[in-house]
């Protein structure tokens, strides 16, 4: 697209270019430099204005304190059991999620029935409730099922509002998939459960990869399901993390909620950068469906 | 594509219920789904119509919690703070977005790299997100604070601070969030266009401002379409955000319906009200979702 | 009973009837070509045969027995893709046992078949491989191979020539041929090409809008087609239909036909059937290789008969010249020798064989001579 009619003119055009894609880069990088230096200095340093410079004293006193001995809403323990707690929710919840929506994306693409695609746009919508709406019956469901304020039930109500994208994204995938093989397979003497697992999940990995990470990043960073949910034993990290920062009792220490800050993002910022490209393809499928 | 629908009756019991098989493996998500999306629709619905306080009670009053929440001054705050922060959300990250879409679309050396950057705010929790700017933007020690030891002791920026100018804080933050997705999306888009039309634009005489103005940019409209959906639902949602960022304050400023809702029902034990205000949620979303999600899958026809 | 029957089949979507009621009979050993344009019935009709879809009404038989609401697995058949729909996780060599496993056969009973099969076909140097590293013929021979493995009853093949580049689709055309010939199989082959139609075929059904229109052997189909439709699709250049009317001269039928000179001319019927409808307006149809120049024309008809019409356009295809008119209003292509010296704008002596004429009538397309 860029014509090359005036070479000094567009050379010009180049670095004007370039500095404005580096300008964003400092806009976008900004708060995680912010959040990584002032998390690494003493609290003195940021109280004095210090804010945007490197820090004076190095230390590592903040991360420590936030992993393991700041005050997280009653109780000084750091934000460790959360975190664990996070781990323990996260796994089986995008586990469960994932394995139900490939055999739903399965049935949905290569076994289809007279109102299979509104059934699919049912489940869909589900993914775009406000889930406001479902808070209050929810909690009481929750209850009778003697899962109130436990790990076990946000691994239960993440899986059930997971249900919806885990599907949307093998469905889109295997519509692409061949149908002739699975009738090749069928006459081959394969059944439904044989051609699911020896021809069609062989070659699922991909999205597999991208409806595990989306399932991940999704549940991994869910605020209001854990603040719900949960009691002060089954927090999840995002939880744990407000109460730390909003906890009204004495001094603020901002190095120690930074450094929290970047501990409830790692998981998920380490994702992005191992898999970025499954993460972006995951986004434009959950938003352009095709 | 409906091969395994067998019209034909079966003899034994083991072939019908091979024929079954799909529609059993579908059957336990959509008992879920219809249980606690729709069944759950229903019943918050129901209680939107109750004289539920603290627990979810059956005396039925009709419009009653419509006509009070429309009356109550916090929901009027949130209703036109969502408005504000919904049309600025959305036009700032278009904006944004489809700028940075198109300047990284000139053959960009380490676009890769660049877009890498733009994007990873969308990895984080909105609780970090909030947190981060929360600090940054407050007065005591954020960018006022840095800016004032610099040497411009005049220097103000505490809208975090100010009811008037709260929400904005909001926007900045959120922008700052999905404006690298939604470059994303009007990329895809850029890169779908067809290259010889281009080239063809090229030949009849188009600068590159006219290029973009009036053969790429109307192109897009299904990104754009795409991006208007998800960032209006996200906006409707916003939750997280606020809590972390400025806890609805300073006082009620920066309330939403998402936040609205969920003081109502939890704190304020006014559950009916909440359960109103949570179906007007539903019912915007439904507006824009329900019209585009039919599009997407009759086309898939 | 045949081999495989095929009696009152329908296909019907809801309301949408895409396969009216069909009866064919082959016995075994037969070669059966499905053939017609895109949507008119051809691989819904092989689709039930395969047990992918259901009959909507009637019967589809197997030696006799009734295969209506058996499995594919069940039919004793194998079926050949368009794609090849070849396993991208398995080997070749895992391709072909596949069905063979799903069967229940042994292992060693496996090994010796993929053997056999793989000789037959020259894919044993290929047997390790995964299909994405194969070339389109050698997918296509996999395919087959997975296909004859089976020793099925009935192969089914859909359109399996058409993803292959010209020349490869000649040679596989011949390679099957050969293969029909030296097994003697029974075959069900749904084409779009009337050429493999033709060449490959023992009985031809020609399909279009959900109703066979011809069944018969390819000589059958070629020479007497049973409607316009048949006639136009079958052969390359097709068949020259064009408006005349039947006139008497001496007593005999004759074909008045109108050039785009102005002047009209009448070439007698090489037989007598249409004597009882002089006065009555006709399509005429014949093939341009019944339409040459005076010397190319056929020694051993009695009935060819000059025309002088004006030359349109000429096109020099090599070993012929394809030579343009128009008569009632049509484009009439004759096929001359190629060094006939003819150029458009010539008024030109066509020598029209009329023992290879057929006519149709205008309002049923129905052939009536």
């Amino acid at each position: 697209m860029v014509t090359a009619s005036n070479s000094r003119a567009s050379s010009f055009g180049r670095i004007v270019l370039y500095a404005v894609l580096g300008l964003f880069c400092i806009y976008y990088l900004l708060p995680l430099y912010v959040m990584l230096v002032n998390s690494l200095k003493p609290l003195s340093e940021i109280t004095a204005g210090g804010m945007m410079s490197l820090p004076r004293d190095w230390t590592f006193a903040p991360w420590l304190s936030a992993w393991s001995s700041a005050q997280v809403g009653v109780e000084a323990t750091g934000l460790r059991p959360y975190f664990l707690n996070s781990i323990v929710m996260v796994v089986p919840a995008v586990a469960l999620s994932t394995l139900v929506g490939a055999l739903n994306g399965y049935v949905l693409t290569k076994w289809t029935f007279r109102g299979s695609t509104i059934v699919f746009g049912l489940l869909l919508f589900g993914c775009f409730i406000p889930f406001q709406m479902v808070l209050i019956p929810m909690a009481r469901m929750l209850g009778l099922m003697g899962l109130a304020g436990s790990v076990a039930g946000l691994v239960f109500v993440h899986f059930v509002y997971g249900i919806g994208f885990s599907t949307l994204y093998f469905r889109n995938y295997y519509a692409a998939f061949p149908t002739e093989l699975v009738r090749a397979a069928q006459i081959d003497g394969a059944g439904f459960f044989r051609i699911f697992l020896r021809i069609l999940l062989p070659s699922s990995g991909p999205i597999a990869v991208v409806c595990i990470i989306w399932q991940f990043t999704n549940i991994w960073n869910d605020f209001l399901f854990g603040a719900s949910f949960s009691d002060f034993s089954s927090q999840p990290m995002t939880v744990a993390l407000n109460n730390l920062v909003q906890s009204s009792t004495g001094v603020k220490e901002y190095n120690v909620h930074f450094a929290g800050a970047i501990m409830a993002a790692l998981p998920t910022l380490f994702v992005y950068i191992v898999a970025g490209r499954y993460f972006v393809r995951g986004l434009m499928a959950g938003s352009v469906k095709g | 594509m409906s091969f395994s629908e067998k019209a034909n009756p079966r003899g034994s019991v083991g072939d019908r219920l091979r024929d079954a098989l799909p529609r059993l493996v579908l059957s336990p998500s959509v008992a879920i789904v219809a249980i606690f999306v729709y069944g759950f629709i229903f019943f918050t619905l129901y209680l939107s119509f109750t004289d539920s306080r603290i627990l979810p009670s059956f005396g039925w009053v009709g419009w009653h919690n419509y006509d009070n929440l429309f009356r109550i001054r916090a929901w009027d705050t949130a209703v036109s703070n969502l408005v504000v922060f919904g049309v600025l959300y959305i036009a700032i990250c278009c904006a944004l977005g489809l700028l940075l879409a198109i300047l990284l679309d000139q053959r960009i050396r380490a676009e890769g790299f660049i877009r890498t950057i733009y994007l990873y705010p969308m990895a984080l929790s909105f609780i970090v997100t909030g947190v981060a700017w929360k600090w940054f933007l407050d007065p005591g020690i954020g960018i006022e604070a840095v800016v004032q030891g610099w040497g411009w002791t005049d220097f103000k920026f505490n809208w975090i601070k100010d009811r008037e100018m709260a929400i904005y804080t909001i926007v900045i933050a959120a922008v700052w969030q999905t404006s690298g997705f939604v470059m994303a999306m009007f990329l895809a888009g850029l890169r779908g266009i067809d290259g010889e039309m281009m080239k063809a634009a090229q030949i009849d005489g188009a600068s590159t401002f006219a290029l973009y103005r009036r053969i790429v940019i109307p192109q897009l409209r299904p990104a754009f379409m795409s991006a208007f959906v998800v960032l209006a639902h996200m906006a409707i949602k916003s939750y997280d955000l606020v809590i972390a960022l400025t806890g609805g304050g300073p006082g009620t400023a920066t309330e939403l319906p998402a936040t609205f809702m969920y003081s109502y029902t939890f704190t304020r034990n006014q559950m009916g009200i909440g359960a109103a205000s949570a179906v007007i949620m539903l019912m915007t979303i439904a507006a824009i979702i329900v019209p585009y999600l039919w599009s997407e899958l009759r086309e898939k026809k | 009973m045949g081999f495989l029957d095929i009696k009152q089949a329908t296909k019907s979507y809801g309301s949408l009837k895409v396969l009216h009621e069909t009866d064919i009979s082959i016995e075994e050993g037969e070669f059966l070509v499905l053939v017609g344009p895109s949507g008119c019935g051809k691989s819904t009709l092989l689709n039930m045969i395969a047990g992918l879809e259901d009959i909507t009404s009637g019967e589809i038989a197997v030696r006799g027995r009734s295969m209506n609401g058996v499995r594919p697995a069940d039919r004793n058949i194998a079926m050949v893709f368009q794609s090849y729909a070849l396993y991208p996780n398995m080997s070749v060599a895992g391709n072909i046992s596949f069905g063979m496993e799903m069967h229940g056969i042994a292992k060693p009973e496996r090994k010796k078949r993929i053997g056999q099969v793989s000789d037959l076909l020259q894919i044993s140097h290929l047997l390790d491989r995964k299909p994405g590293q194969l070339s389109g013929g050698q997918r296509q021979r996999v395919a087959m191979g997975r296909a004859l493995v089976r020793e099925p009853d009935v192969f089914l093949f859909d359109e399996p020539l058409s993803n292959l580049d010209a020349k490869l689709r000649v040679d596989m055309r011949t390679e099957i041929k050969k293969l029909h010939q030296k097994l003697g199989t029974t075959i069900v082959y749904v084409t779009h090409d009337q050429i493999e139609a033709l060449t490959l075929s023992t009985r031809i059904a020609v399909m279009f809008g959900g109703y066979v229109q011809q069944l018969g052997t390819p000589k059958e189909i070629y020479d007497n087609p049973a409607n316009m439709f048949v006639a136009g699709f079958m052969g390359s250049p097709s068949m020259n239909l064009f408006p005349a009317k039947v006139v008497s001269v001496d007593g005999r039928p004759a074909a008045e036909m109108w050039l785009a000179d102005g002047k009209s001319a009448t070439v007698p019927f090489a037989a007598e059937t249409l004597s009882s409808s002089v006065g009555r307006d006709i399509v005429l149809g014949i093939r341009p290789e019944a339409i040459t120049d005076r010397d190319g024309a056929d020694r051993n008809s009695a009935a060819v008969h000059m025309v002088e019409a004006p030359v349109e356009v000429t096109e020099p295809a090599g070993s012929d010249t394809f030579v343009v008119s128009q008569i009632g209003g049509k484009d009439v292509t004759g096929r001359f020798r190629a060094d006939v010296n003819v150029r458009a704008g010539d008024v030109f002596p066509f020598a029209f064989n009329m023992e290879k004429a057929v006519a149709f009538d205008p309002q049923t397309e129905n052939r009536i001579a």
